[in-house]
C-alpha cells in the first residue's frame, strides 16, 4: 500500500558557554569525572539557580536565524521525575511558555527548497552521565559524573513536516550549520553536543489524520539517524501492510544489530507535574534587546543560501552545500567575483575542493588555495593553456604546495600542447609503434581509438590537448594505407 | 474521593515505600484534607491571574564567567558510596 | 549579672568597655547550655571547639580596633541553614550525616561582622511543623512550661533564646515558623519581606515562601541582626534589589501617627480568650503612644489555610526530590535494585509529616489535579495579596493575634494534622503575601504561658513594623520576663 511518511525531530544542542546555565563551572567536555561541579549542579541542600545571560543571547540568536518567534516573557519550569543522573530530581526546563515559538528552516532537497516549520525552541539544563557497572568495576551498579549536569541545552522542536528519512538527515545538517554559523553550538553528535530524537509515523496517502507516532532515541549520528528511520519506515510498513495495529511507544536504535528495539514499557506514563520554577523569576526579552542581537548576526544561512539559487542560478542541493559553513560560502564567492561562472566553480568546490579537505579533516580556511587561484586555474582551463584533465592535477599541486595555477604551469611545463604539426608528428610516432592495433581498427574495431589517444597522451606526458588528438587520430587513421 | 490506588500511585511517583497501615493512614487523612481544600471552590477565580512570585522581578541574569568548580574531595565528601571518582549507585537498568 | 540573659546590645556595650570578652561570653552560654538543655533539647548540635575560635577572632578583631554590633556575639543557628563544616540536618534522618562544603550566604555575612555560632538547632523535619515534635533529633520543650510545645518549625531557635542559651538566633519562616514559636515562647521573631534576606544556603521547603528570619530577645536585637543578614545576593534569583535601610533608625520610641489595622475576620470564633484579651490590650497600648487604629477588611482570610496547604507542600515535594540516597544523606541498607533503594531511603529517612507533605504536594500536582489545586491556590493567593494591598491603602500596618491559641502540650495535636494546620491561620497569609511580620510577647496565660502579638507591613517596610514594636516594647516590659528555669 502506499503509505506517506510523517517523521519530526527533537534536538538538543548544547550551547557552547564557557559556563553552565545555572552555575559558574566550566562545560568544558572530557574533564575527569566529578571536577566540574559546584553545590548548585550537584542539587545539594538549599542552593539556588542563576541563569547565565549568555544562553539567553544564545537561544535569541538561533531563534533570529530560524525566523522564531521570541516571547516577550517567558517562564523556566520544573521537569519533576527521578534518574540517577539527575541531582534535584527535577530538571529546570520551560514548558507552557517556552522562550521562542515557530520559526522555520529550508532545506535543499533535489526537487528545490523546502520549507521546515518549527514548533517552539526552549532552553533547559543538561543531565549528568552514568556508566554501567561493567564497563569499570561492580557490574551490579552503575556510576554517575555530574560534569555534564547544567549545561545549557536549547531544544528544538520540529513540525512533523519531513517526509523522509533523506529530508531528516537534510534538516540536521542544515539545523547543524546554522548553529555553527552563529557559534552557539558545535555541533558535534559524537560528542554529544547535538543529539537527536526522532517521531515516525506512516499514513495511507492523500489521508488527513496521523497514525500512530512513534519515538526513536539513541540516534548518535547522522548516518545513525538516517538508517534508524529507514528501518523504521520498514518495519512500520510491513505492519501496517500485515493489517497490525502499532502500538505508541518508544524505540531504542540498536547500533549493533541496526533495528529498532522497543523500551520496556513503564508501569506508569511519566507525570511531570510541570510547574513554574520558584526559584527562577521570569524572562523578559525586550524588542531593543533582540534587534540588538539581530544587528550583531551575520547573514543568516538560510538567506545567504537561497541568495545563491536566485542570484547565481545554481541548483538548491548545490547551494546547501556551498552555504554549510560560512567560510565556505566566503570562498564562493570570492571565487565567481574573478571567474564568474557558478555552475563550474560549484563543481570544482564540490567534487575537488570538499574531497580533499575532508580526507584531510581540515577547514576550507586552512587550505593552501586561495579563491582567486581556484579562478586563475579555471581561467586557464578556458583559454586553452591546459587541458581540462591537467587541470586537476595542476590542482592537487596548488592543494600541497600552495602556487599559483600559472606558476606550476610553468615550473612543470604542464602547457597544453595544441600545436597541429607537434601533435601530429606523436600521432605519427604512435601509429608506427603499433601497427597490429592500426590493422585491427580499420579492420573494424572502433574501440581501439581510447587505446591511440592514450598512448599518445602517454607519449606527450598528458599535455595533448585531447580534442585535437580526437580529430587528428581519426583524420590519420582514416587515411588510405600507405 | 482519594483511593487506595490513588495513594499507591502518588507513592510511587514520590519514591515512598509505604507500609500497608502508612496507606490506610495517608488516605484517611488526606481524605480529611482534601475535602477541607473545597473550600476553594466557594471562590469564583475564573479572572484571576495566579500568583507564582509575589514581588514583581524579572531578568536576574550572571555573566558567563567560569568560577571555581567544588574541589573534588568535598564533593564526594558526603556521598553514600563513592569509587573511582564517581557517585556508585545500584545498576540502572536501561529503558 | 547573668551574661546569658543579656541583649545582643547590652551585651555589646560590656565587650565594648572590656569588661568581657567574646571568650567569656562564649564559656557562658556553654555552662548556660550545660545547665539547662537535657531539659529544654534546644540543641541538636553544639560547635564549642569552632565556637572558641571565632570567639577568640572576634576578641582579636576586637583589640586591632574593630566594633560593631555583632562582633564577638553568641548566636545559634537553626538546622535548616547550611554551615560549612558543621553537620545540618533540618531535622530529619535523612540529612543525619549531611556536612554541608559550604555556608549559607547568611552566614557569611555573620561570620564577616564577628558572630559566633553556638550550635544548630532543633526544628521540625524540613520546617514542617509547628511544634517541633516532628524531628528526627527529638522534641523541644517550652521554656515557660516544660510538658508544651516551644511552637515549631524553628522551636529549637526560640527555645534557646526564651532559656538564654544564646544571645539570638536565627529562624526560617515559610507559613510561621520564626512567628509563632516566638510567641509560644515570650520573645521577638521577625519574618522579612520575601527577597529582603538571601535564600542562599537555606534548605528550601517551599520556595516561594520561604524567609530567614531572627529571633530575639528584644525588637532592637532583631533589627540589629537585620542589618547584617539582609540585602540582595546574586548567588539568589529571587532576592530582592532593593536599598538596605539602617533598621535601628526605625526604633525611635514612638508610634505617632502611625495607622493600626485590625482585620475584622481574624476576630471572630476560635481564638483562645486570653490571646484576644492580650491582643486587645496591646491595641490599647499602641493607641496611648499615639497611633490611631482602624478596621480593615480581609475577607480572603479564612482561605489561607487551604491555599498554603497546596502550594507549599507542592512546592516542597518537587524540592524534597533531591533526597535519594545517592550524592548525600543517609541511604536504606535494604536495597535490591535502584527502584527499591529510592523507595526504601526515602521511606525511612523521611518523617510521618513530611511523608504526608509529600504525598499531598505530588497529588496536587498530578495529571489531572494541576488546575483543582495549584492554579487554584495561586490564583487565591491572588486574592489573599489584594485583600492587603487593598487594607494597605488605609493603614501603615496590620496587627493581629500570631496564632489562636498559647503553647499547647506537647502530644496533645499529634494525632489531628488538619487541626495542627489551622493554628497557621494568622500567620500563612502573610507569606503567601510576601509581606514582613515580626511577633512581639504581649501577655500570658493563667498558666502563664506567652502570647504574641503580630504586626504586618507593606513589603520592604520593615522599618514601620520595627518601629511599632519597639514602641509598644518600651511601653511593657513583658520582653523582659524569664521563664522559670
Amino acid at each position: 500500500m502506499d503509505y506517506e511518511v510523517v517523521i519530526g525531530l527533537e534536538v538538543h544542542a548544547q550551547l557552547s558557554t564557557h559556563s553552565k546555565i545555572f552555575c559558574g563551572c566550566s562545560t568544558t567536555f572530557g574533564a575527569p569525572p566529578n571536577t566540574q561541579t559546584c553545590p548548585v549542579c550537584l542539587g545539594m541542600p538549599g542552593v539556588l539557580p542563576v541563569l547565565n545571560r549568555r544562553v539567553v543571547e544564545c537561544a535569541i540568536k538561533t531563534a533570529l536565524a530560524c525566523h522564531g518567534e521570541v516571547a516577550p516573557r517567558c517562564r523556566f519550569a520544573r521537569k519533576n521525575y527521578f534518574y540517577p543522573d539527575m541531582p534535584k530530581n527535577y530538571q529546570i526546563s520551560q514548558y507552557d511558555e517556552p522562550l521562542v515559538v515557530g520559526g522555520h528552516i529550508e532545506i535543499p532537497t533535489p526537487e528545490g527548497m523546502k520549507r521546515i516549520r518549527l514548533v517552539r525552541i526552549h532552553l533547559e539544563e543538561d543531565v549528568g552521565k552514568s556508566i554501567h557497572g561493567e564497563h569499570l568495576d561492580d557490574p551490579h551498579a552503575s556510576y554517575v559524573d555530574f560534569n555534564r549536569s547544567g549545561v545549557p541545552l536549547m531544544e528544538i522542536v520540529s513540525q512533523p513536516d519531513l517526509s523522509s528519512p533523506d529530508e531528516a538527515k537534510l534538516y540536521l545538517q542544515r539545523l547543524r550549520t546554522i548553529v555553527q554559523y552563529l557559534e552557539v553550538c558545535d555541533g558535534n553528535m559524537e560528542e554529544g553536543s547535538f543529539r537527536c530524537d526522532a517521531n515516525v509515523s506512516l499514513r495511507l496517502r492523500g489521508a488527513r489524520e496521523y497514525g500512530t507516532k512513534v519515538e526513536i532515541k539513541n540516534l548518535n549520528s547522522f548516518r545513525n539517524v538516517q538508517r534508524a528511520l529507514e528501518y523504521e519506515v520498514i518495519r512500520q510498513t510491513k505492519a501496517l501492510d500485515a493489517g497490525e495495529k502499532l502500538p505508541q511507544e518508544t524505540r531504542l536504535w540498536d547500533t549493533t544489530r541496526s533495528v529498532t528495539r522497543s523500551m520496556r514499557s513503564k508501569e506508569f506514563a511519566h507525570d511531570y507535574r510541570y510547574f513554574p520554577e520558584p526559584d527562577l523569576v521570569p524572562l523578559a526579552t525586550s524588542r531593543e534587546w533582540v534587534e540588538a542581537i539581530r544587528r550583531t548576526l551575520p547573514e543568516l544561512p538560510d538567506t545567504r543560501m537561497q541568495r545563491l539559487v536566485t542570484e547565481y542560478g545554481i541548483p538548491a542541493y548545490d547551494a546547501g552545500v556551498l552555504t554549510s559553513s560560512k567560510a565556505l560560502a566566503d570562498y564562493y564567492e570570492a571565487c565567481i567575483k574573478r571567474y564568474p561562472k557558478p555552475k563550474l566553480v560549484s563543481n570544482w568546490m564540490m567534487v575537488e575542493l570538499l574531497r580533499a579537505l575532508n580526507r584531510d579533516g581540515i577547514e576550507v580556511e586552512q587550505s593552501r588555495i586561495a579563491p582567486e587561484n581556484l579562478a586563475e586555474l579555471l581561467e586557464l582551463v578556458d583559454d586553452g593553456t591546459i587541458s581540462g584533465t591537467m587541470a586537476k592535477t595542476v590542482f592537487d599541486t596548488m592543494y600541497e604546495t600552495g602556487k599559483a595555477a600559472a606558476e606550476i604551469v610553468q615550473e612543470k611545463g604542464l602547457r597544453q600542447i595544441s600545436d597541429e604539426n607537434a601533435l601530429v608528428t606523436a600521432i605519427e610516432q604512435v601509429l608506427a609503434n603499433n601497427p597490429k592495433e592500426v590493422s585491427e581498427f580499420r579492420a573494424g574495431r572502433e574501440k581501439l581509438l581510447s587505446f591511440f589517444m592514450g598512448q599518445v597522451m602517454k607519449t606527450t606526458q598528458g599535455k595533448a590537448n585531447p580534442h585535437a588528438v580526437n580529430k587528428l587520430l581519426r583524420e590519420k587513421l582514416a587515411e588510405k594505407e600507405t | 474521593m482519594i483511593t487506595r490506588e490513588d495513594v499507591e500511585h502518588v507513592a510511587e511517583l514520590a519514591r515512598l515505600e509505604l507500609t500497608a497501615a502508612e496507606k490506610e493512614q495517608f488516605i484517611a487523612q488526606l481524605n480529611n484534607i482534601l475535602t477541607y481544600f473545597e473550600k476553594l471552590n466557594e471562590l469564583d477565580t475564573s479572572d484571576v491571574e495566579p500568583t507564582s512570585q509575589v514581588i514583581p522581578m524579572s531578568n536576574v541574569f550572571r555573566d558567563d564567567a567560569v568560577q571555581p568548580s567544588l574541589d573534588r574531595t568535598k564533593v564526594l565528601q558526603n556521598a553514600p558510596e563513592e569509587s573511582h571518582f564517581f557517585f556508585k549507585v545500584p545498576r540502572i537498568i536501561e529503558e | 549579672m547573668d551574661l546569658h540573659a543579656l541583649t545582643i546590645h547590652e551585651l555589646q556595650d560590656l565587650l565594648g568597655t572590656r569588661e568581657v570578652s567574646a571568650r567569656d561570653l562564649t564559656e557562658a552560654f556553654y555552662r548556660r547550655i550545660a545547665a539547662l538543655d537535657d531539659r529544654v533539647h534546644a540543641y541538636v548540635t553544639l560547635t564549642p571547639e569552632q565556637a572558641f575560635e571565632q570567639a577568640d577572632r572576634a576578641d582579636h578583631r576586637r583589640q586591632m580596633g574593630e566594633s560593631g554590633p555583632l562582633l564577638g556575639i553568641p548566636l545559634a543557628i537553626k538546622d535548616v541553614i547550611c554551615t560549612a563544616g558543621i553537620r545540618t540536618t533540618c531535622g530529619s534522618k535523612i540529612l543525619h550525616n549531611f556536612v554541608p562544603p559550604y555556608d549559607a550566604t547568611v552566614i557569611e555575612h555573620l561570620t564577616a561582622a564577628g558572630v559566633i555560632v553556638l550550635g544548630k538547632t532543633n526544628m521540625d523535619e524540613f520546617a514542617m511543623g509547628l511544634s517541633t515534635e516532628h524531628s528526627a533529633s527529638g522534641i523541644t520543650h517550652n521554656p515557660w512550661d516544660l510538658s508544651a510545645i516551644p511552637g515549631g518549625s524553628s522551636g529549637g531557635s526560640a527555645a534557646a533564646v526564651a532559656a538564654d542559651e544564646c544571645a539570638a538566633a536565627l529562624g526560617s519562616d515559610t507559613g510561621g515558623s520564626v512567628r509563632q514559636p516566638a510567641a509560644c515562647c515570650g520573645i521577638v521573631g521577625l519574618k522579612p519581606t520575601y527577597g529582603r534576606v538571601s535564600r542562599y544556603g537555606l534548605v528550601a521547603f517551599a520556595s516561594s515562601l520561604d524567609q530567614i528570619g531572627p529571633m530575639t530577645k528584644d525588637v532592637r536585637d532583631a533589627a540589629l541582626i537585620m542589618n547584617v543578614i539582609g540585602g540582595n545576593d546574586p548567588r539568589d534569583s529571587t532576592s530582592a534589589a532593593m536599598p538596605m535601610p539602617d533598621f535601628t533608625r526605625a526604633l525611635t520610641g514612638s508610634a505617632t501617627g502611625l495607622r493600626l489595622g485590625i482585620p475584622r475576620e481574624y476576630f471572630v470564633g476560635g481564638i483562645d480568650s486570653a490571646v484576644e484579651q492580650a491582643v486587645q490590650a496591646a491595641v490599647q497600648v499602641l493607641e496611648e503612644v499615639g497611633a490611631t487604629t482602624a478596621e480593615v477588611a480581609l475577607p480572603h482570610s479564612e482561605y489561607g489555610v487551604a491555599a498554603y496547604y497546596i502550594l507549599a507542600p507542592s512546592e516542597a515535594s518537587s524540592n524534597l526530590a533531591r533526597y535519594d540516597g545517592i550524592k548525600y544523606g543517609y541511604r536504606t541498607p535494604q536495597w535490591s535494585n535502584l527502584r527499591d533503594m529510592y523507595m526504601h531511603t526515602r521511606d525511612e529517612g523521611f518523617g510521618a509529616e513530611v511523608k504526608r507533605r509529600i504525598m499531598l504536594g505530588t497529588y496536587a500536582l498530578s495529571a489531572g489535579y494541576y488546575e483543582a489545586y495549584y492554579q487554584k491556590a495561586q490564583q487565591v493567593r491572588t486574592l489573599i495579596l489584594r485583600d492587603f494591598e487593598e487594607a494597605f491603602r488605609h493603614v501603615d500596618v496590620i496587627v493581629a493575634p500570631t496564632a489562636p491559641t498559647p503553647a499547647f502540650k506537647i502530644g496533645e495535636k499529634t494525632d489531628d494534622p488538619l487541626q495542627m494546620y489551622l493554628s497557621d491561620v494568622f500567620t500563612v497569609p502573610v507569606n503567601l503575601a510576601g509581606l514582613p511580620g515580626i511577633s512581639v510577647p504581649c501577655g500570658f496565660n493563667s498558666a502563664g504561658l506567652p502570647i504574641g502579638l503580630q504586626i504586618i507591613g507593606k513589603p520592604f517596610d520593615e522599618e514601620t513594623i520595627l518601629r511599632v514594636a519597639h514602641a509598644f516594647e518600651q511601653h511593657t516590659d513583658y520582653h523582659r520576663r524569664k521563664p522559670p528555669l
